[in-house]
């Protein structure tokens, strides 16, 4: 006889197990509809792969898992996919969720299989992916992926293999008949993962000694496999001893740590209904289709255990045990600890069902009238997880998370022990329930508001970097601005100092060549002709990308035009210098130059200041009406060419179109902003710049101020009211806006057409 | 021997002197942590931002949350926020120990379920007006190209709607999953709210008093 160990508390209900003992698994007959929800499990639900109307196989996969912790479905049995649609599920939220719905053909046809005789030939990521597209999860409870639990990722090599075949929840007797007709199986599946766990030096099977039969059985099959390592041990009824945490106190004496997995501890634990699954879906092949699930409670003339298919409605089930419905009636999935009142009869049975249970009211009343807490600390006796319930039911009251964590709420394994016990009759456990599912979504909430937050910020900084990298340009740009205007004014102040100076270097320099002026005058001309028809070529240049909507080469061109353009300046500055030197000195008489520079010196200067240097002085207004000046020249020599194409009827006559329409565009526009320009001067209403490049999001921000503190003010009626105004408003944004796309055949029209129809509709909803 | 003599006869001074000393090493290290371990940033602007609920809407007045998790900071009132609602202004006035207002409805309401954006996509021009309208980059496109929300990044804040000019910008309400599912608490059980032993009507409802019996 092992040793075992005590655990803190527990409680000893009515058993209620003889009800469904009497007879061996059962089977009932074809329901007329299979519904598999796509979430049986714990993790992201499946993924069809199916169509409607598609036959299926029996055992054939209908969804694939999707991700790592995901679990396959199959159909089980052979039949038509007749819909995929939401169902309400087997959940205690009574949601609805994708399911997929097969209608059987009767004929229970097997899909073909792949069987394997002897595992230990397959390597070991082999099996796992042959559980893992069998669809197996964890059939005692929640729906664990068993693939993930089989192959625990723990630095700890586990030693102890436990099979929990405790079921220590009142009425509920699937896994003892398990135990007692398919013991070999279950020791098989055993085996089966110890293979898959390597270092498994004991396999424990632990079974409360109210089912004797079960013990017997499976102490039989252990001594013919002949396997030392299998130990079956039995131990006080009590419930809650199977929770994992609780069994593995009792069969190894070890507590798992708060917050702790039993792999830390060298364990793993298997449901012996996953172990029967496993056994098969290796050996034989098959997925998982089909369970035992327990069929009992006084309002059904039969009550026992089944091996039903997945996906049938409990409905049908109830109805093949001769249900008649109480008074009151409550059909509950699981058992009556843990399970949950399913509101509607019509959803299946899934991987997770280990029980129905339809009571009669006489037989599990509804519960009685919550009273006050009269303090008698009984539910703290009863606790398994030496928790403080009374404590944690104040705190769930007032909400108060905080507390509630320190006191270790996430350590309850919702046995509702405690609401058993309770003399005043307070669901805690519900209260419990409720707190750790708020718990959980506020810090769901937290970490998506988390991420919003980072994302806000550098979105902040990205902009502000974007901004500063402009700002530096426009900075940088400034700077070079304001050194060229100070050259040039150097230049043009002093251009006599500068050209002596020049003149007598170039003595020094040709100092045996005579120096002649007339010579001089010429070299200098020239340059003046070369720099002007050099200026000239750009200028063509550029006109002929602007007409071919060449952006880059256009911009580069510009700035080659400019270059050319203080050449020009400059050479005219020399020669004007130069000709009013020799002016003086001799009277020669000039080319049409030198006649022009016999012109004031002083004005004279003013004059060869280049027009760069011109628009700089310039003021805004001037700067715009020079554009336009501009814009309207390069569209009159774009028409002209356009016109030109046109007869010739060269191939870029379309480029050169649109080339006009831009300039036609660009001029509207510039007028448009000397306008505006003007109104602002004449109005002395000189916005700051920075104004209008205000963020965007600000603007919409600032709206939506507006508008919510006026809704504040306002009654229903005239909420709807400024609705329907607010709707007008936009209808006649959307009608100008598609009006003006009209105007200029814009590729939009048809959106703006529909947007301004869609809200005509929206308007003729409202009022 | 001098030096333990001087101690002995002169008790009182040598007690200060060991204790001026004592203060003089202890302000050191406090000092030396004071600079060594210095909190960066304001620990109460960043502690009320990490309650306020991210939304970035600017429906508090504020171009985003930690705009107002400093005006907050600064003395502002804390029911300013439709987003978090209530529950945000409770936590807020715990962290500040004020007591918890109601939400201003002069700010906008809170809604029951959360909100996300939803870009009929046929219809987009592909202006790009929404991608600079959004606070938290949660629309993907490019000037010509069809727009689309990543929807697990959209915080609802309704921004992008009004800026659209084909207006193919909807806000869906988002229903609650299956795994944000969980259970209620259970309800009808006033009574309950108090201990047997405490001799008021089991009809106050209030948590203090509750609180109050079991302190
Ligand atoms: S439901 Fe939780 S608190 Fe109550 S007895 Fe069970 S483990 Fe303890
Ligand atoms: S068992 Fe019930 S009445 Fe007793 S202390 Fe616990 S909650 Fe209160
Ligand atoms: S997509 Fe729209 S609603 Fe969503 S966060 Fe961005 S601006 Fe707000
Ligand atoms: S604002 Fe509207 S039309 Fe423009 S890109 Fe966004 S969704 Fe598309």
């Amino acid at each position: 006889m092992r040793q075992i160990w005590e655990t803190p508390g527990g409680i000893h209900p009515e058993q209620n197990k003889h009800q469904s003992t009497g007879e061996q698994i059962g089977t009932i007959a074809m329901p007329p509809e299979i519904i598999l929800p796509m979430g049986q499990h714990i993790g992201a639900p499946a993924t069809p792969i199916v169509e409607v109307g598609q036959t299926v196989l029996k055992g054939e996969c209908v969804a694939k898992p999707e991700g790592f912790f995901s679990a396959a479905i199959h159909a089980s049995t052979s039949g038509t996919i007749s819909a995929i649609e939401e169902r309400t599920i087997t959940h205690p939220s009574g949601m609805r969720a994708l399911c997929v719905i097969i209608k059987p053909d009767g004929k229970d046809t097997w899909a073909p299989l792949n069987p394997c005789d002897d595992y230990t030939q397959l390597s070991k990521d082999e099996i796992l992916e042959r559980i893992r597209n069998a669809g197996i999860v964890g059939m005692g409870g929640a729906g664990f992926p068993t693939a993930i639990k089989a192959n625990p990722k723990s630095n700890r090599k586990i030693t102890t293999l436990i099979l929990n075949g405790t079921e220590c929840e009142p009425y509920i007797t699937a896994d003892d008949m398990l135990m007692r007709e398919r013991a070999d199986e279950i020791l098989l599946g055993a085996q089966l993962f110890c293979h898959l766990l390597t270092d498994v030096n004991e396999i424990l099977i632990g079974i409360e000694d109210n089912k004797p039969e079960a013990i017997a059985a499976m102490q039989a099959a252990a001594n013919a496999l002949n396997d030392e390592r299998i130990h079956v041990v039995s131990f006080p009824t009590k419930y809650p001893s199977g929770g994992e945490k609780q069994l593995i106190q009792i069969l190894t004496g070890k507590e798992i740590p708060s917050g702790g997995l039993p792999a830390q501890l060298g364990i793993v634990v298997q449901n012996i209904g996953t172990a029967v699954a496993c056994h098969r879906a290796i050996v034989h092949g098959e997925p998982l289709i089909s369970r035992v699930t327990t069929v009992v409670g006084q309002t059904l003339e039969k009550q026992r255990n089944i091996n039903v298919l997945m996906g049938t409605p409990i409905g049908f089930v109830l109805q093949e045990h001769g249900f008649v419905s109480d008074y009151k009636q409550r059909i509950i999935v699981g058992g009556p600890m843990m399970g949950f009142a399913a509101d509607n009869q019509n959803v299946p049975i899934i991987k997770t069902t280990n029980c129905i249970l339809a009571p009669s009211t006489k037989e599990l009343p509804l519960p009685a009238p919550a009273q006050p807490c009269i303090r008698c600390g009984m539910c703290e006796q009863a606790c398994p997880a030496s928790l403080l319930p009374q404590q944690l039911y104040w705190f769930s009251r007032s909400e108060d998370v905080e507390k509630l964590e320190e006191h270790n709420l996430f350590d309850c394994i919702e046995c509702g022990a405690c609401s058993y016990v309770c003399p005043s009759n307070i669901p805690l456990v519900q209260y419990y329930r409720a707190s750790k599912g708020t718990i959980k979504l506020q810090r769901e909430e937290k970490a998506k508001s988390d991420h919003a937050r980072l994302r806000f910020e550098q979105r902040q900084e990205r902009i502000v970097k974007a901004e500063a990298e402009k700002e530096a340009k426009r900075e940088a740009r400034k700077q070079a601005a304001l050194e060229a205007k100070k050259l040039m004014a150097e230049k043009a102040a002093q251009p006599a100092n500068g050209e002596t100076e020049n003149t007598t270097n170039a003595v020094d320099k040709t100092a045996s060549k005579v120096v002649d002026p007339v010579t001089q005058k010429a070299k200098l001309t020239r340059a003046l002709t070369s720099a002007q028809s050099r200026l000239e070529r750009a200028n063509a240049q550029l006109q002929t990308n602007i007409d071919e909507d060449n952006g880059s080469r256009k911009d580069a061109l510009q700035s080659k035009i400019k270059q050319a353009e203080l050449k020009v300046n400059d050479a005219q500055n020399k020669l004007d210098a130069f000709n009013k030197e020799h002016d003086i000195s001799s009277s020669e008489p000039g080319t049409p130059q030198a006649k022009n520079s016999s012109a004031p010196s002083n004005d004279k200067g003013k004059d060869a200041t280049s027009p760069a240097l011109k628009k700089m002085a310039m003021s805004d207004a001037e700067k715009q009406a020079a554009a336009v000046a501009s814009i309207e020249k390069r569209l009159g020599v774009a028409t002209q060419k356009y016109k030109e194409a046109q007869e010739a009827n060269t191939p870029t006559a379309d480029a050169l179109k649109l080339g006009v329409e831009k300039l036609e565009q660009k001029l509207s526009d510039a007028k448009a902003v000397l306008a505006q320009q003007a109104n602002d001067v004449s109005a002395n209403t000189t916005q700051p710049v920075s104004k209008n490049e205000a963020d965007a999001a600000l603007g919409a921000i600032e709206r939506a101020q507006a508008k919510a503190k006026a809704k504040a003010a306002m009654t229903d009626d005239e909420k709807k009211q400024d609705q329907i105004a607010s709707l007008k408003k936009r209808i006649d944004k959307a009608k100008t806006r598609l009006n003006k796309a009209k105007d200029e055949n814009d590729d939009n029209i048809a959106a703006f057409e529909n947007a301004y129809n869609k809200l005509q509709d929206k308007l003729t909803q409202i009022s | 021997m001098a030096a333990l003599e001087l101690i002995l006869n002169n008790p009182i001074i040598s007690a200060l002197v060991a204790l001026g000393a004592l203060a003089a090493v202890f302000g050191a290290v406090l000092g030396f942590a004071a600079v060594k371990f210095k909190v960066e940033g304001d620990p109460l602007v960043e502690q009320i931002d990490a309650l306020l609920p991210q939304t970035q809407c600017g429906q508090c007045g504020f171009p985003g949350c930690k705009p107002y998790a400093q005006s907050i900071a600064d003395g502002d009132s804390i029911n300013k926020c439709p987003p978090g609602g209530q529950t945000t202004i409770n936590e807020l006035a715990d962290l500040l120990g004020v007591d918890a207002p109601e939400l201003d409805e002069e700010h906008g309401e809170e809604s029951a379920l959360p909100k996300v954006a939803f870009i009929r996509e046929d219809e987009c021009i592909g202006c790009t007006k929404c991608i600079q309208a959004c606070p938290v980059d949660a629309i993907l496109g490019a000037a010509k190209q069809m727009h689309t929300v990543i929807t697990s990044e959209c915080t609802g804040c309704d921004l992008c709607v009004e800026p659209c000019p084909v207006d193919c910008i909807d806000m869906l309400t988002v229903e609650p999953e299956l795994h944000q599912w969980h259970w209620a608490q259970p309800k009808g059980v006033a009574a309950s709210n108090i201990i047997a032993t405490d001799k008021t009507v089991a009809t106050d409802k209030t948590t203090a008093t509750e609180e109050e019996t079991a302190a």
